[in-house]
């Protein structure tokens, strides 16, 4: 209403815009109402940013693996971030079984080279890439599933013995998390 | 409008303060003279029922906190600290743990009544979206009550449903970190969970208030589908309907009580009363029985992205469906080719129910996905298509014709005050 007013006498004052479709007041308008949005996004970002991992959470963000005691063919799960990580010595029948397959025929191809630093040790976030659930696989009575790795019970995913998703609704292979082997027995995760 | 509201109250008490704040005015217009159709059946009871519900819940939510630890430590000690130490804990925490179920039972029956009986057709399609609105907050109020006892149940199921939002591309993962404060489901996400679950039922509580305002702008529908022609076809609220309410209301509670009282766990899983262990996951995760539709529906596609699009697509389907159902006629009585579809929907719903509880392997994937394909198929192609080709049957006069010989409009003059007045 307020434009409607106030169209015609800017259209006629010195300064004033040529048509009456925009006008001072429709700058004003839009300046104002631009501001106002980045206030309120001002305000609301800490709100926001508040419910992201805190400090303390950040700051228990690695862990280190002693990996003397772990004989081979054996695995050991730790906590890192709140989740388990697998570890597992690997036999010589498990590398050679995770680099016999063609890489074509996995949904999501990555060489088994890719992902370890020593062959014998795979390292990685034992959290199904479906919905997060811990795959089974373990403990020497768990059920291993068709590919001699791990199986998600929640809804089938099947993982080989590099952690490559090789059949079930998993998106991805499982992930490995960053991580150094400080001398030849030690690993630090994170 | 500026002045002392003229009010009838004959009480000088009430009437002075109807006088300053008319709420007994309207409260009296609202709920007690509200002209009502005069043809309800028992399935109008259970918008009541839920209102009564959510009071239920938010009363004994109250008390729950009282004595509830929100710590990864502490929680699921603090409840069964509840269950056996707390004068009258057991009580109320079963009465909660119930009512939740109560509390979709019979908000799913009143969301098949509008279905059935069109209540979601002109003029009443925000009356129904708002409806929806309260179904989605209470989704996620149940799911994150759920995970407070910090049982294994609470735990797997709160992985599994906030990985849900990992699916979506590039910002997924950021949005499941945001959503745990931290890199799994963890203490932060226990506390978050808290306070929202404080949060949510007054927010229901609000858009209850608006889906209420709402239906008292348009008035019922009722079980013919056609609006009243005039008083003959109304009576008021009270005390006809608050009778029947009422009525209603006793027999929802002897059920209540039945299930609080003799089968308390009975619709919960054993595996909760387990602590919560991030290292091992149940070996079968399902959720609580009023989720297991739309968890058959996310497990019936092989891809991720896909299940949880047509997960979330199940609901907000329901908020377009005014629009979807072309047909002017609302009640399923009077449409002979729909009410066959309405009723396999209804029993397919059931039947995913049932899929979503199984393991996700052999004929149940078939089930599901045979079931999601009915689901929406029923709301995206039947019912835009039947509208068209349908030849519904004829709507009676009025609501009164069908009952009294000779009613309908011919008794629209003379015979309609003294009916009022009845």
């Amino acid at each position: 209403m307020a434009d409607a007013a106030t169209a015609p006498s800017t259209g006629t004052a010195p300064h004033g815009s040529t048509g009456p479709a925009e006008t001072r007041r429709d700058f004003l308008k839009l300046t104002t109402a631009a501001m106002a949005a980045v206030g309120v996004g001002a305000v609301v970002w800490p709100f926001i940013q508040s419910m992201n991992p805190s400090a303390s959470v950040l700051a228990l963000a690695s862990t280190e693996v002693d990996l003397a005691p772990i004989t081979e063919g054996q695995s050991i799960t730790v906590m890192w971030r709140g989740k388990p990580v697998f570890v597992r010595h690997r036999t010589a029948d498990d590398i050679k079984a995770a680099n016999d397959v063609a890489l074509n025929t996995l949904p999501d191809p990555q060489a088994d080279g890719a992902r370890v630093q020593k062959a014998e040790w795979l390292v990685m976030i034992g959290v199904c890439t479906h919905l997060g659930c811990v795959p089974l696989g373990q403990r020497p009575t768990d059920a291993k599933g068709d590919f001699g790795g791990w199986f998600c019970p929640c809804h089938g995913s099947h993982y080989d013995t590099s952690g490559r998703i090789r059949r079930g609704p998993a998106p991805r292979n499982l992930d490995v998390p960053e991580y150094t082997f400080v001398n030849d027995t030690n690993i630090r995760i994170g | 409008m500026v002045g002392l509201h003229k009010s009838e109250m004959k009480n000088p008490v009430v009437r002075w303060i109807d006088e300053r704040l008319p709420i007994p005015s309207m409260l009296n217009q609202e709920y007690a003279k509200f002209p009502t159709p005069k043809n309800f059946n028992y399935f109008w009871n259970f918008g009541a029922l839920a209102m009564v519900n959510l009071v239920i819940m938010i009363v004994t939510g109250i008390f729950l906190a009282m004595h509830y630890t929100p710590h990864t430590s502490y929680a699921f000690d603090s409840v069964e600290r509840i269950m056996r130490d707390v004068n009258f804990g057991w009580l109320i925490r079963y009465i909660h743990m119930n009512g939740a179920s109560m509390f979709f039972i019979v908000v799913f029956i009143h969301i098949f009544r509008g279905l059935y009986y069109g209540s979601y057709k002109a003029p009443r399609e925000l009356l129904w979206i708002l409806g929806v609105v309260i179904l989605l907050l209470m989704m996620a109020t149940a799911f994150m009550g759920y995970v407070l006892p910090w049982g294994q149940m609470s735990f797997w199921g709160a992985t599994v449903i906030t990985n849900l939002f990992s699916a979506f591309p590039i910002v997924g993962e950021s949005i499941v970190v945001w959503l745990w404060g931290g890199f799994s489901v963890d203490n932060p996400t226990l506390n978050r969970f808290f306070s929202l679950h404080y949060l949510l039922p007054f927010l229901i509580v609000g858009v209850v208030f608006l889906h209420v305002v709402a239906l008292h702008i348009t008035g019922s529908n009722n079980p013919l589908g056609i609006e009243p022609k005039g008083p003959q076809d109304t009576i008021p609220f009270h005390p006809y309907y608050t009778i029947k309410d009422t009525f209603g209301l006793c027999i929802y509670l002897i059920v209540f009580a039945f299930l609080v009282f003799f089968m308390p766990n009975y619709l919960g899983h054993a595996d909760n009363y387990i602590p919560a262990n991030p290292l091992v996951t149940p070996a079968h995760i399902v959720p609580e029985w009023y989720f297991l539709p739309f968890y058959a529906i996310l497990r019936a596609v092989p891809d991720k992205l896909g299940g949880v699009l047509l997960m979330f697509g199940s609901i907000l389907v329901l908020f377009v469906l005014p629009w979807l159902d072309t047909s002017p006629v609302r009640s399923m009585k009077f449409r002979p080719l729909a009410r066959p579809f309405f009723w396999m929907f209804a029993i397919i719903c059931v039947v995913l129910g049932y899929a979503g509880a199984m393991p996700a392997e052999g004929i149940w994937v078939t089930v599901s996905q045979v079931g999601t394909a009915y689901y929406f198929m029923y709301f995206l192609v039947i019912l835009p298509v039947l509208g068209k080709i349908e030849k519904p049957r004829p709507l009676p006069e009025s609501i009164s014709a069908p009952v009294l010989r000779g009613g309908g409009p011919i008794m629209a003059g003379a015979a309609a005050k003294p009916m009022e007045k009845a």
